[in-house]
């Protein structure tokens, strides 16, 4: 996203100069910090098979329910399971079960969007009353629903999840080509002739990225917690199967006699799912233009403020374009 | 206040017309979800119970042994009129089954909401008169917390806290109001916070934008420029303008909430709709699933209806729209 500035001497009172996007990210802590901790729950989830300490169902009764130790980072469970060693493993299924569902999501609301608002007419009118039909079905319900005409199991949820996601994805990428639609480059191209199927592929797909980007990340989250919740109400991930949701289920029954069986596969739910929407907010403050410009304006009277907008911070500028 | 009424008509008029449109295929999906079943729905349902009468009975008390136009028309005719058949499992009408869990909802609904709207509001308004402050950003994260916490794993900490460890409430069950209200708060507090909390953290985050979008427009900044102090600004223009929005924020959360309260009315075993749809699923209860989908659906459509409908009533420009 950069801007070549021409280089004309002496700079006139420079307008806000574009940031480039991942400074924009690097400069907001917060957005860091997300990344750092979701660059650690993937990895540890990639390798959870070969870092867990135990099996995930190597069954130890003569050491149920003891609290965190060395031994037992997490302590352990009713049958003595390791819940360090379950809630790594469970990681490992719950972000496969989020990234496969909310790409299937992201690829056929992607579709349905770009058609609907590039072809526009009686297309998008009927496949937006389609998305319309489905976001009158809370989330949580029609996964249920789905759940009930299928067997429930780890391709279940994920079918649940991705259909449940989908209209989300058609309409940001339904407004983000609305807008596109109208703009001069895609007129031009039109003008000249360029196919439809050419138009969307080489200028509105590449263009909506943005809040395509912004969307992915926040589903994430929300597919974490979804996949959570199916498995808590034991629809989801079969036992004895690790499963965050699964894991939080037991562990009611022992509330009173192990916190640890609540608190750590609760705490993995969340860590996760607010790394992932810490990461979505930050990456709309940097991705989003309106957001941007905010920012940048922010960041250029602050500089005034600081009385450091002077010649050096001009030719740092020139510099790095 | 000045209705142009012919305008406001063809708003309803509109508006009304694609509510049923949506309905209709809401209707479409929830009776599809019985033919989607692989296999035979009858035959899962009755399970250990099967014997050829009992099929052939449950087969034509369902109206499953006719053809599907004839099914759909008549599965239609009869939910117009309010009959959603009879459950598979005990032979009880859907309905009635339906209205008897519909109040314990509601009620845990509209605590929820009360919480939420206790939280949101203050924190809405005042993290955006302190936008980029210190504040504003500790508003922002908690609100964040909220969004991301898995409103069951904080039902189970809520009862860890104030029922296993204080003794101070009832981690499960429920009283009906008109029975003995004293007893109904005591049992509604825990289930009521958690939908509250997380209700309350989504709202948080809508109100601050509509107070931000409101605070940035045009009038208020001449209420500013003519000298009003900052507070009757506040009182009178930014409040009252941000009052639509929230309105609808507080109507959309409301129906979401009501879709939504599945894992929590499991959590604290309320005999709600949420519990209901969960047996349902367990059981294979398609007529009873049906039955609890179509309600939800109907209620979210219902309720979004008459937030745009006022939303029309109140703002103008919507309608010009």
């Amino acid at each position: 996203m950069s801007i070549t500035e021409p280089s004309v001497s002496p700079a006139p009172a420079p307008a806000p100069g574009r940031v480039k996007s991942w400074r924009l990210l690097l400069a907001n802590p917060l957005t860091v910090a997300a990344a750092v901790v979701l660059a650690v729950v993937v990895l540890a989830a990639i390798l959870a098979p070969w870092i867990a300490p135990y099996g995930v169902n190597q069954i130890d009764v003569a050491n149920a329910l003891t609290p965190p130790s060395p031994a037992h980072w997490f302590g352990t469970d009713e049958l003595g399971r390791d819940v360090f060693s379950r809630v790594l493993l469970a990681g490992s299924t719950s972000l496969t079960i989020a990234v496969t569902a909310v790409a299937s999501a992201l690829v056929l609301g992607l579709a349905v969007g770009v058609v609907a608002g590039y072809a526009g007419g009686w297309v998008d009118a009927a496949l937006m009353r389609v998305v319309d039909v489905m976001f009158a079905f809370p989330v949580l319900l029609l996964a249920l629903a789905i759940i009930a005409i299928f067997e429930p199991g780890m391709l279940t949820t994920i079918i649940a999840i991705g259909v449940v996601y989908t209209p989300i994805f058609a309409r940001v990428a339904r407004a983000s080509t609305l807008s596109l639609r109208t703009s001069p480059f895609v007129q031009v191209s039109r003008t000249m002739g360029t196919p439809p199927a050419s138009i969307l592929v080489r200028h509105v797909l590449p263009n909506i990225g943005g809040p395509i980007v912004v969307q992915t990340s926040l589903s994430l989250a929300f597919a974490i917690l979804s996949e959570a919740a199916l498995s808590f109400l034991g629809l989801g991930i079969q036992p004895p199967a690790p499963s965050w949701g699964g894991m939080l289920f037991t562990a009611q029954g022992f509330l009173a006699q192990a916190w640890w069986m609540s608190v750590f596969p609760g705490a993995a739910i969340f860590v996760t799912a607010l790394a992932f929407n810490l990461f979505g907010d930050g990456l709309r403050d940097g991705l989003d233009p309106r957001q941007r410009t905010i920012i940048e304006a922010r960041q250029g009277q602050r500089r005034r403020e600081r009385g450091l907008l002077t010649r050096r911070d001009t030719i740092s500028r020139e510099g790095q374009s | 206040m000045r209705i142009a009424p012919a305008q406001l008509l063809r708003f309803l008029g509109a508006r009304l017309l694609s509510s049923a449109v949506v309905l209709l295929g809401v209707l479409i999906v929830v009776f599809a979800l019985v033919h989607l079943v692989p296999g035979d729905p009858v035959r899962l349902a009755l399970g250990t119970r099967y014997t050829p009468e009992a099929y052939d009975a449950l087969r034509a008390a369902s109206g499953l042994d006719r053809s599907l136009p004839e099914q759909f028309f008549s599965y239609i005719g009869h939910a117009v009129t309010g009959d959603l058949g009879v459950s598979f499992r005990n032979g009880q009408p859907v309905t009635t089954t339906l209205l008897q869990r519909l109040p314990a909802t509601i009620s845990l609904a509209l605590v929820g909401l009360v919480v939420a709207l206790l939280i949101s509001v203050p924190a809405g308004v005042y993290s955006a008169l302190h936008e980029g402050r210190v504040s504003d950003v500790i508003v922002r994260l908690t609100s964040q917390f909220g969004v991301s916490v898995p409103d069951f794993w904080l039902g189970l900490l809520l009862i860890s806290i104030f029922s296993v460890t204080l003794g101070l409430l009832p981690a499960s069950g429920y009283v009906a109001f008109a029975d003995d209200p004293a007893g109904w708060l005591r049992q509604v507090t825990l289930p009521g916070l958690t939908v509250g909390l997380v209700a309350g953290a989504i709202m948080t985050r809508y109100i601050r934008a509509a107070v931000i979008d409101v605070a940035s427009a045009g009038y208020i900044r001449t209420a500013v420029s003519k000298g009003l102090p900052r507070r009757v600004v506040v009182s009178r223009h930014i409040v009252r303008g941000a009052l639509v929005p929230v309105l609808t924020i507080a109507g959309i959360q409301l129906a979401t909430i009501l879709g939504g309260v599945i894992v929590v009315e499991v959590v604290f075993a309320w005999p709600g709709l949420g519990r209901l749809v969960y047996d349902a699923v367990a059981a294979r209860d398609y007529p009873l699933i049906q039955g609890a989908v179509l309600l939800v659906a109907v209620m979210f459509i219902v309720v979004n209806l008459i937030v745009d409908v006022l939303y029309a009533v109140v703002d103008p420009r919507i309608r010009a729209a």
